[in-house]
């Protein structure tokens, strides 16, 4: 096996780990946590008047 | 810890946003001084010419004006999304007082002809050795902070501030590897093509983390912020975030086309930039969809509208840096003013909007005040600079065009149809609109100062008690 096997393994496997990343993002277990972390911002002494609620149900 | 004992440190934050506007005038000014220079070449004057100017004025709007923002924005960022006071003790006064240092040390340095003629990365290793202890403090303090978060996730634009930190490291500690040959000289680690692409990958990923990721950073936090409601698609910012990181680190060889580097290194260059297209529209919709079902703000808003608009630029300039990526394009535009046209599409239109419209944010709140001074010079500010912008890059656009056709024009003997200084002639009246493009700006910036000072006049500069997190229940 020479160095190029190695850099087109490197190649693939960062490819398929972005996909993976991308299939989890996606998935249905990550939208509750997205759902929290997007509302982050919100929870600020002048943020009264904002709805803290998931106005995009994306 | 209980959320009524600590405070937020904003004194650092107050610092670093007064230091931007100051020095986006300083770095503007020298700007449009060379500007000036081109049309009118008798302002070259001593040391003060073009080829001394030109690097300070890259150095003090990137890492002066920009890097000011860059920290003040993410220390306001890592502590109100992390609901935690920032982390690090002297470190992070050391971060505020290092990093202005080495801005003067290069405003001295550069006009004397001190450099190690790297684009971007001109200053020499005294100042290198400074900027990694300023660099290696902000990681710290950046990551002391997320550490010690009272909330369990970690905020989308503390990912991309997180990015920039540690690419910028990666890139600044490979780039300045050099050997001293003296206390103000030393040479590169690299020779030959080996050296260039070094320098480019440094430089593109300079514009990719320091230039493009630290300000999805700020995007994500101020537009939500200022509209008032949660960003667009969170997915999106994940997927966003990681195509970006996964893309970006390959697209520097387009900077070499058609030079000695390898052809197929070129064309993974070409390549990888125009995958770029898709994660940077990814993350121009997302910022601008977040606005979805509350346009109306836009309208009465200038500070909405500086953060849309540089999303706007932004589309544009990462629609337009992927097409000059292209070798065909690129024969055309390398070299050439179309190349500046569009660094300004990013730089003006994008970078100093984004940061401008997040200080219109920070600046009451850290000076205890409801809001600017004159939400009218807001609105006046913003249009002053669009104009600016658009009369910088169409200026700019025509010349380089104009350029990159006349120097490929030949005659039918094969001779060139037009020599050199004909395309210098050509350029003049666009190198004034340019430069009356770039005095707009400027303007802007000075209206901002005064409407800043105005705000901080009485201001109240007493930190306010962290929120305790509360869970939201969607």
């Amino acid at each position: 096996m020479d160095i190029n096997d190695l850099r087109s393994i490197v190649t693939v496997g960062g490819l398929l780990c972005f996909l993976a990343i991308v299939g989890w993002a996606y998935g249905k277990g990550s939208k509750k946590g997205f759902e929290e972390a997007a509302n982050l911002p919100f929870a600020e002494h002048d943020d009264e008047d904002v709805v803290p609620s998931a106005s995009h149900p994306r | 810890m209980s959320g009524t004992q600590t405070t937020y440190n904003d004194k650092v934050v107050r610092q670093f946003a007064v230091m931007t506007v100051i020095w986006g005038i300083v770095g503007m000014l020298v700007g449009v001084i060379i500007a000036a220079q081109l049309v009118w070449p008798e302002l070259n004057i001593g040391w003060l010419h073009f080829g001394r100017l030109r690097p300070l004025h890259t150095n003090a709007v990137i890492f002066a004006f920009g890097g000011c923002a860059l920290f003040a924005t993410s220390y306001w960022c890592v502590q109100r999304t992390g609901h935690t006071r920032l982390w690090g003790g002297p470190l992070i006064p050391f971060t505020f007082w290092g990093w202005q240092i080495v801005i003067l040390l290069a405003a001295v340095s550069l006009p004397l002809g001190i450099t190690t003629g790297k684009e971007y990365a001109e200053l020499e290793w005294p100042i290198d050795i400074l900027i990694t202890l300023v660099w290696v403090s902000y990681g710290l303090v950046f990551f002391g902070t997320i550490a010690k978060r009272t909330v369990s996730h970690i905020y989308v634009a503390n990912w991309f501030f997180g990015a920039m930190i540690v690419a910028v490291a990666l890139l600044h500690l490979v780039n300045s590897c050099e050997v001293p040959v003296g206390f103000l000289r030393s040479y590169s680690c690299y020779a030959g093509v080996q050296d260039a692409m070094i320098q480019w990958w440094y430089g593109h990923n300079a514009v990719g983390f320091f230039l493009t990721a630290g300000f999805l950073g700020m995007m994500y936090y101020f537009v939500p912020k200022q509209a008032g409601r949660p960003v667009y698609s969170y997915r999106l910012s994940v997927v966003h975030f990681w195509a970006l990181i996964f893309t970006y680190m390959w697209a520097g060889p387009h900077h070499l086309h058609y030079t000695a580097l390898p052809d197929w290194t070129q064309s993974v260059g070409m390549i990888f930039s125009l995958i770029l297209l898709a994660p940077s529209w990814g993350g121009m919709i997302n910022g601008i969809m977040t606005l979805s079902g509350a346009w109306h703000k836009l309208r009465d808003d200038p500070i909405l509208k500086f953060l849309i608009t540089s999303l706007s630029f932004y589309g544009m300039s990462t629609f337009e840096g992927p097409m000059m990526s292209i070798k065909t394009v690129n024969a055309l535009s390398h070299y050439t003013d179309w190349t500046v046209g569009h660094v300004h599409s990013g730089a003006l239109g994008w970078v100093a909007m984004v940061s401008i419209g997040s200080m219109y944010y920070l600046l009451p709140r850290l000076f205890g005040k409801a809001e600017m001074f004159s939400t009218k010079l807001i609105t006046v500010h913003f249009w002053i600079a669009t104009i600016g912008t658009v009369l910088y890059i169409a200026a700019t656009w025509i010349s380089g065009v104009m350029q990159g056709l006349m120097w490929r024009a030949v005659n039918t003997d094969g001779t060139l149809a037009y020599s050199f200084v004909e395309s210098v002639k050509g350029s003049y009246p666009f190198w004034a609109i340019r430069w009356l493009g770039g005095v707009l700006f400027l303007t802007g910036m000075l209206i901002m100062a005064y409407n800043m000072f105005k705000t901080m006049a009485g201001g109240n500069t007493k930190d306010v008690p962290v929120v305790a997190a509360v869970a939201h229940h969607a």
